[in-house]
């Protein structure tokens, strides 16, 4: 063992560097060291720095390149060029068209290729190389709650793009996280009522999950809703995620005594596990002297034009489709329309809604301080973007809003028309307490600003 | 009973997959010696022939609906395809059956690619490790596969088959069993007889051609052929456009099965190479016989009730990890594979 010897130059020595230790926040210390602001990249120029955090390669890149066309158009509008899309029907007012807080919107991106750690890397170093204030973006639940736990560490505002799982503003929330999208639970609660109606209530139903966060939240969620309407879940078979052709798990389905399949599928896997299903006969055939129905309970409209005609007539729930006529949507499909040449998904939809949100929030705290923004944002009801009144809910940072349960359309007019809402399920049906058993188990926390 | 069928079948339609690239790879590695992980992309471009294919036949006119808007609110655009309309009746036959003609697309396709791929870059690395071969095989499938992404975009693009045989039959009722026994789609059908009738032609062609035959005499001893005056190089050149070409036509008749993605290659290539290890390097007949045995096996351990019974003892997702575990049961007890020579893989 080493003397240890104390003099008066080790003791300041040893004071200066434990006092800068105490003064760094645990992940980006290096940063802050140069940096006497009260929160993490607070913007000293005049810009401002968003991190677009989106699957650019890998299974969802369509995906996550319809969430970048929106995050663009979003900066394009908060700068005051463009038509405006949403910014005019916002029931906020305070954007301005001049970027935000007078500050010039600049943004990066990573790719999150749709794994976890490349997620967190991508976005660490957006925070720490780039100096963004804000990550938001994503095409998964498990990126989600990932980059969503690093934004927490760090101490930077993330604003979800498309994750379903209850997970996340449920055991996973933080106070740095927030949610536009809707979940699992929504999904559920506004689908159930709609298959009851029209399967009847005395189904036997056979589920297909995902084995990852978002598949079992998913399986709980819509297993309890149509249990309450009177359904029994034969069995519930966990798929990998990896797994291409599901011929194997859909086969014994027929022989089950379930007259019901439940894909809880997402992205590639939802593609092949429906033309599987439809492949083998299970349309149109008849079981327990009922016809034999398929259930996609979470739909996107680039994974339905993959599946092809084996979407016609499939029930499921989406968070929004650009046939909406509010005038909300309608503005941004105008805007997104023009500068594309093809609709908007629901992915991009969030996205885009979730950017200017951010920055309304900003402009309303009057600081970029994540703190400050999260106060702003607790609690904030709006309207003007898309499915009516909406609110970010205190308690748990997740946005209260009417759901859509679609349909694969039987007659599409083009490749943009696979789907058409069948209803539009009021917000109060699809709300539940923050503490309820589905969402129990996490902590929201306090906000942390990284200073 | 029926369930047991049925996933005899589902196997051997897998497996049917499964072999077709595995037999491709063997014909590769037994004439060239060369270990090839851009073969699952031969496989996925056979598939993007089918796209693209499709894409043709479907380029069309354009005229408006006054009546119908699209989602601009501007008058709907009316897309008839060209074939439709020179070709009338015959023309929409074309894009209903423009999975099955793709293969008439792939077959030069595949040709040029296998033959471009090995002139151009494979043959660099014969003499290289094996380390080497794979890196340069595996990079040149990236680069294939964001070819293909950055075109066709990372969704997967669906595919119909004709319409005739777009539904499933009940094969248990044929055999004594009860209604909805086992129902099977008659594309999987088709594709097995696709891929029996395949490996058999393969099998044929070097067994009872001249060419077949010099070029097995090539693989047992490549030095004495090319003593004997006849450019084995060559015949090799054309042995790996064959089984390109082979490959790709996998991939053709495999897209209204599973919608084809970039990806695909892939997804198929780690199984592929598991096939031809089990099978025996090098062999033929054992690639075949791995694949459709592998197939069953994964397809079995996908049924609720064996991974019920896995999981009863810990051992959970065993469909993920059951090819893996044969494999290394194999591998344990025979070194060689299953119909491997001794030499390739055992001293």
């Amino acid at each position: 063992m080493s003397d240890f010897k104390l003099n008066r130059r080790g003791l300041l020595k040893s004071g200066a560097v434990m006092g800068a230790g105490l003064a760094m926040p645990t992940v980006f210390a290096g940063r802050l060291a140069a940096d006497s602001h009260a929160y993490l990249n607070a913007p000293t120029g005049n810009t401002v720095t968003l991190g677009f955090n989106v699957p650019q390669s890998g299974p969802y890149a369509d995906e996550g390149a319809d969430e970048l066309r929106a995050y663009q158009l979003a900066v394009k509008h908060l700068n005051g060029e463009g038509d405006g899309g949403m910014m005019s029907t916002f029931s906020s007012k305070a954007l301005k068209g001049n970027g935000v807080l007078g500050k010039k919107v600049e943004y990066v991106t990573g790719d999150t290729q749709t794994k976890s750690d490349a997620a967190r890397a991508s976005a660490k170093s957006m925070i720490e190389k780039d100096g963004a204030i804000m990550i938001t973006g994503g095409s998964s639940s498990g990126v989600a709650v990932a980059v969503q736990g690093l934004c927490q560490e760090a101490g930077v505002i993330f604003m979800a793009g498309l994750t379903h799982s209850n997970d996340t503003t449920g055991k996973d929330k933080k106070a740095n996280g927030f949610r536009h999208f809707f979940n699992a639970y929504m999904s559920a609660a506004a689908l159930a009522p709609v298959l009851a109606s029209r399967y009847g209530t005395d189904r036997k139903a056979y589920h297909l999950t995902a084995d990852y966060t978002w598949g079992w939240t998913q399986q709980e969620s819509i297993a309890a809703a149509t249990e309450e309407t009177g359904w029994e879940t034969v069995n519930n078979v966990l798929t990998p995620l990896t797994a291409t052709d599901f011929s194997s798990y859909i086969a014994p389905v027929l022989n089950s005594g379930a007259d019901v399949l439940v894909l809880n599928h997402y992205g590639g896997n939802m593609v092949n596990s429906l033309t599987n299903a439809v492949q083998f006969g299970l349309r149109g055939k008849q079981v327990n002297g009922k016809n034999f129905e398929i259930v996609v309970p979470l739909y996107s409209r680039l994974m339905a034009r993959g599946a092809g005609a084996a979407v016609k007539g499939i029930l499921g729930s989406t968070n929004w489709h650009w046939s909406l006529t509010d005038e909300g949507s309608q503005a941004f499909v105008k805007s997104f329309g023009t500068e594309y040449g093809f609709p908007p998904s629901q992915a991009a939809h969030t996205c885009y809604v979730q950017t200017l949100l951010y920055a309304d929030a900003a402009e309303r705290a009057g600081t970029f301080n994540p703190c400050g923004i999260g106060e702003a944002l607790e609690g904030f009801t709006f309207d003007g973007l898309g499915n009516g009144p909406t609110e970010y809910r205190a308690e748990d940072h997740q946005c209260f809003k009417d759901v859509l349960v679609v349909q694969g359309k039987e007659n599409p007019t083009s490749e943009f028309d696979v789907l058409e809402v069948v209803e539009v399920t009021p917000r109060a049906q699809v709300e539940y307490p923050a503490d309820h058993p589905m969402f129990a188990g996490g902590d929201l926390g306090s906000c942390n600003p990284g200073a | 009973m029926d369930a047991v069928l049925l996933q005899v079948l589902n196997g051997l339609d897998k497996g049917s997959a499964y072999a077709l690239i595995a037999l491709g790879l063997t014909l590769i590695f037994g004439t060239l010696g060369v270990v090839n992980f851009a073969h699952g992309a031969l496989f996925m471009i056979g598939a993007f022939c089918a796209v693209t294919l499709n894409r043709i036949l479907n380029i069309n006119s354009i005229t408006l609906d006054p009546e119908r808007t699209d989602f601009l609110g501007n008058p709907l655009q009316i897309k008839t395809p060209y074939v439709e309309k020179w070709f009338g009746s015959f023309g929409s036959w074309m894009i209903e059956y423009s999975v099955p003609l793709a293969i008439l697309l792939a077959i030069p396709v595949m040709l040029i690619a296998g033959m471009v791929m090995e002139r151009g870059l494979i043959k660099h690395f014969y003499k290289r490790p094996h380390a080497d071969q794979i890196l340069v095989t595996f990079g040149l499938a990236i680069v294939l596969q964001e070819i293909v992404k950055s075109y066709f975009g990372a969704n997967p693009i669906s595919q119909a088959a004709p319409s005739a045989v777009a539904g499933s039959m009940d094969l248990g009722v044929l055999i004594g069993f009860a209604e909805n026994a086992i129902i099977y789609p008659y594309w999987r059908l088709i594709y097995f007889a696709f891929a029996a009738t395949l490996i058999g032609g393969v099998f044929c062609f070097l067994q009872f051609t001249t060419f077949g035959m010099v070029v097995r005499a090539g693989m047992a001893d490549r030095e004495t052929v090319g003593l004997l005056g006849i450019n084995i190089d060559k015949r090799f050149t054309w042995m790996f456009g064959l089984a390109a070409v082979v490959t790709g036509a996998a991939g053709v008749m495999y897209t209204p099965i599973l919608p084809p993605n970039y990806h695909q290659g892939m997804d198929f290539l780690v199984l592929s190479f598991v096939v031809v290890v089990v099978g025996g390097m090098g062999s033929l007949p054992g690639a075949v016989l791995a694949g459709f045995m592998l197939g069953i096996l994964e397809s079995f351990a996908s049924m609720p009730e064996v991974k019920g019974f896995f999981e009863a003892i810990f051992l959970p997702s065993i469909d993920q990890i059951i090819i893996y575990l044969a494999a290394v049961f194999v591998l344990l007890t025979r070194p060689r594979g299953l119909l491997g020579r001794k030499g390739v893989m055992e001293d």
